[in-house]
């Protein structure tokens, strides 16, 4: 079943030809021929490096479609100008949204892809400036593997990996809720080298262990697609696979938005699936050391849903029920425990429904969404509910959490 | 010697130069007289507006388009270049396959400090070219547009005199030097190529020029990108980007034009000249002229269709052709053959010569494809509004002054032409003393933000997502 997805498109009428975007798109996206210059939906992972640099503002085009739907190279090489928009059917929507398996495999590839109608596309005022795009293929930064632990129990599917990358003396400063691309080694089936996976990056600023250059990522084996179909994913393999002391091709840092506020009293509700928890760790992670030192920069509240097929499965589950629980107030949810009826993290937001409502009333509050792209209408309508059963009127609100940098989507 | 300044932070670079002793020494003389030539032949009168200006402050996507107003004068001219690649090789020529040069080798020096001077040399040149172009304006857009390129070419003289200073001694400071003394249009110390001498009197010329000619630099530009001086390569790599910015603003502007026209004729149901220029708008059939004449006086920058310095700058690997990684040869070319035109006893013929004495013919080919293409693009605007007139870009052959072409008569069509012919149809084929009097008679300042000239439509979309009445230029 297909995912809604925002296509990145470029205006054939204003374009100019420069190459300026194929040149810049750090992933190989862009292509042209004698006609039109053109974005492969496929591989665009929406990172925007090329949204600046274009001289004609023709980059800056996106169209809102079901992802099995979305226009094709060659069908965009053949455009005097863009197609109208169309407002997707909502039930279609829905449709796809319900069927999309919450707890699906999948190359655990994370975009910074906000969806600009739903989400923020703005970081939050006080977030401190995050560098992106230090490094592309033509300039790429190698680091060297210091842990490659399993997190998931042995013997669950879902084969999820913690990994610890070294970058010596080499320059690679991070923010939480930032993502970088690794490119694996060799080439694809046409022979040509891989293009770069992005991964969420699940520890702090100061490193995965504090003074340490390094950092982590969360990444999950996959090993059936979409359908269900087996399938050996070339990069989530490679990075499972890694061991100690191998050297790893890295590029990014990407993303300017999914950061957390940097100001005492700010709260951060935060709500994940699977391999999205990583930005999560990283900003309790944050606030856990701020504390420790006993930073006012620590102060406020800490809300967490979590949402995974069992316990066994749910990575980072026995250091996550390590923490105080006046730090953070933690929630799972676990979809297939034997004799017990599924639950999302979607009914567990709804039993908490109050406290939601307490943090939306506050404007320092700030929500980050992340996991499987099933979950976004699902989060958006509770969240909705609790604010209309509290005398809140969403549209308004919605509308403040988008503008105002608080309320971040980054679901695949 | 410490001399307080802080390298970095006022000059943007990638090149290491708070480290680099020699280099600051060259900079600190040759800066003020750069400022110097700024004030005296940069835009006129502006030096205290405040301009919504895009600033590289280094190559990540992410670093070189930073937006601000800012003075022009206090514009952070910075020297960068593409990050290196450590493995990179030359990839044409004699040489091909051997490590690419990081400094200077004996045996091309005159030649790569040549070639350096005359890139450079075109630089400063636009900018004297268009400095009374502010008082005219047709919006506050294009004012911001025109400083725009302004202080890019700066930059990219900036560029080209780092190269200098840092390769080539005592003489590439002198070379420096001359770069702030030649001027365009001085009778006494000319720039060296003639089209960089020409007015550009009026606002169509400006778009006419940005379009064709700053595209030459694009394709001299993407040829020096190629150079086994790997130095030269990344630099001029880099200067592409924001040359891509001078592109937009020949062909959207050109593009404006049309639109405008095409909306008055549609309004009084004519397309009559002189109706079309009593209602304000220029009319196509100037506009085709002023095509002609930017086209002819550009491709001519290309140089003699066969030349042995072409043949020696390819083969010893300092300039190679547009996308020369790109394409399937043995990037040697000896042995191989291309075809130039001669005009011989009232005919044009194709002659065969030897491909590296023809190279500057090859990339003037690559260049007219390239230019055609945009011609098409404007013709689509044209046929959007369902007027049956196309422009054309005008054939190779036409208005020549360089080459084995120079002073052939052949018409815009290709067909060589008597001098009674000639003498007759050069109204109509190259814009007259009347016509530039007509587009001249139209340019009045417009800068109140969102209102245009008559003559021009808005544009699309405004500049780094702002919108098209943003307040772009503060006049202070």
């Amino acid at each position: 079943m297909s995912e809604v997805l925002k296509q990145h498109l470029i205006d054939p009428e204003i374009c100019i030809r420069c190459n300026t975007c194929e040149d810049t798109c750090p992933v190989g996206a862009v292509t042209h021929d004698s006609r039109n210059y053109v974005v492969d939906a496929d591989k665009c992972n929406q990172c925007m490096a090329c949204i600046s640099p274009c001289p004609t503002g023709s980059i800056d085009n996106w169209r809102t479609v079901l992802r099995h739907t979305a226009f094709t190279t060659a069908e965009q090489l053949t455009w005097d100008v863009l197609p109208p928009v169309v407002e997707l059917d909502d039930g279609l929507v829905a449709n796809a949204a319900a069927n999309e398996p919450v707890a699906d495999a999948r190359d655990s590839t994370q975009t910074n892809a906000a969806d600009a109608s739903l989400g923020s596309v703005v970081a939050p005022a006080s977030a401190a400036t995050p560098v992106v795009n230090l490094y592309g293929p033509k300039n790429v930064m190698t680091a060297t593997v210091s842990g490659n632990y399993r997190v998931t129990a042995l013997g669950t599917e879902s084969d999820t990996h913690h990994i610890v990358l070294d970058f010596g003396s080499g320059n690679f400063p991070v923010l939480e809720g930032q993502s970088l691309g690794i490119i694996p080694p060799g080439v694809d089936a046409n022979g040509r080298p891989h293009h770069a996976r992005q991964y969420s990056i699940a520890s702090p600023r100061d490193g995965e262990r504090p003074g340490y250059n390094n950092l982590s990522l969360t990444v999950k084996r996959v090993t059936v697609d979409y359908d269900g179909n087996p399938v050996r994913g070339v990069a989530s393999n490679y990075v499972c696979d890694l061991k100690k002391g191998d050297t790893v091709q890295v590029i990014g840092p990407f993303g300017a938005n999914f950061l957390m506020p940097n100001h005492a009293g700010s709260h951060l509700l935060m709500i994940c699936t699977g391999t999205g928890s990583a930005p999560m760790r990283a900003m309790t992670e944050r606030r856990r050391r701020l504390r420790a030192s006993g930073d006012r920069l620590a102060e406020g509240k800490l809300m967490l849903f979590f949402g995974a097929r069992s316990q066994k499965e749910l990575p980072y589950f026995g250091p996550l029920m390590n923490l105080p629980k006046d730090f953070i107030d933690i929630n799972f949810a676990f979809s297939r425990i034997p004799n017990e009826p599924k639950r999302y993290v979607q009914d567990l937001m709804r039993e908490r429904a109050a406290d939601i409502a307490a943090l939306l009333k506050d404007t320092n509050s700030y929500i980050y969404v992340c996991g499987l792209k099933g979950m976004e209408a699902g989060v958006l309508e509770v969240l909705r509910d609790a604010a209309i059963a509290n005398g809140m009127d969403w549209s308004t609100l919605h509308a403040e959490l988008k503008r105002d940098g608080r309320l971040h989507l980054e679901t695949y | 010697m410490n001399t307080g300044i802080n390298y970095s932070e006022k000059i943007p670079n990638n090149v290491n130069l708070s480290e680099d002793k020699t280099l600051q020494r060259a900079l600190e003389h040759w800066q003020p007289n750069y400022l110097s030539w700024w004030n005296d032949m940069g835009p006129e009168g502006s030096q205290n507006f405040d301009v919504y200006l895009r600033t590289a402050v280094s190559v990540d996507p992410s670093g070189w388009a930073q937006f601000g107003h800012v003075k022009m004068p206090d514009y952070r001219w910075g020297i960068f270049m593409n990050p290196k690649d450590e493995t990179r090789k030359v990839s044409f020529g004699e040489h091909k396959g051997e490590a690419a040069w990081q400094d200077v080798p004996g045996e091309h020096r005159a030649n790569l400090r040549r070639i350096i001077v005359t890139q450079g040399d075109t630089e400063p040149a636009s900018v004297e070219q268009q400095r009374h172009l502010g008082l005219t304006a047709p919006s506050m857009y294009d004012l911001r547009n025109l400083f725009q390129v302004n202080v890019e070419e700066g930059r990219h003289l900036w560029a080209m005199v780092y190269l200098l200073h840092k390769h080539f001694g005592r003489d590439g400071r002198e070379e420096a030097d001359a770069l702030l003394q030649r001027n365009s249009g001085d009778a006494d110390n000319p720039r060296i190529l003639g089209a960089f001498n020409e007015k550009t009197p009026d606002w169509l010329a400006f778009f006419m020029f940005t379009y064709f000619t700053d595209r030459d630099g694009k394709f001299q530009l993407c040829a020096l990108a190629e150079s086994g001086f790997d130095p030269l390569a990344r630099t001029t790599k880099f200067m592409l980007t924001e040359e891509a910015h001078h592109m937009f603003v020949g062909e959207s502007g050109v593009s404006r034009v049309i639109a405008r026209t095409c909306a008055v004729m549609n309004e009084l149901k004519t397309d009559d000249p002189a109706k079309i220029r009593a209602a304000g708008a220029i009319d196509l059939e100037t506009i085709q002229r002023y095509l002609n004449f930017h086209f002819s006086v550009t491709i001519d920058l290309f140089g003699a269709d066969e030349s042995s310095n072409a043949a020696i700058f390819y083969n010893s690997g300092l300039k190679g052709r547009f996308e020369e990684t790109k394409r399937d040869d043995d990037h040697r070319l000896q042995g191989q053959t291309y075809a130039v035109l001669n005009a011989v006893d009232g005919k044009l013929i194709e002659r065969q010569v030897p491909m590296l004495n023809g190279l500057n013919e090859v990339l003037r080919d690559d260049y007219i494809k390239d230019s055609i293409a945009g011609v098409g693009r404007w013709n689509k605007v044209i046929e959007k509004a369902g007027i049956p007139f196309r422009l054309a870009a005008p054939h190779k052959a036409f208005n020549r002054k360089i080459g084995a072409l120079a002073g052939a008569k052949v018409s815009p069509d290709g067909r060589v032409v008597s001098d009674v012919e000639w003498a007759a149809n050069e109204k109509h084929w190259l814009p007259s003393a009347e016509d530039r009097a007509f587009v001249a008679s139209l340019m009045g300042r417009v800068v109140e933000p969102g209102k245009f000239a008559g003559w021009i439509s808005p544009p699309v979309m405004g500049i780094n997502r702002q919108s098209v009445d943003f307040d772009y230029v503060r006049f202070n």
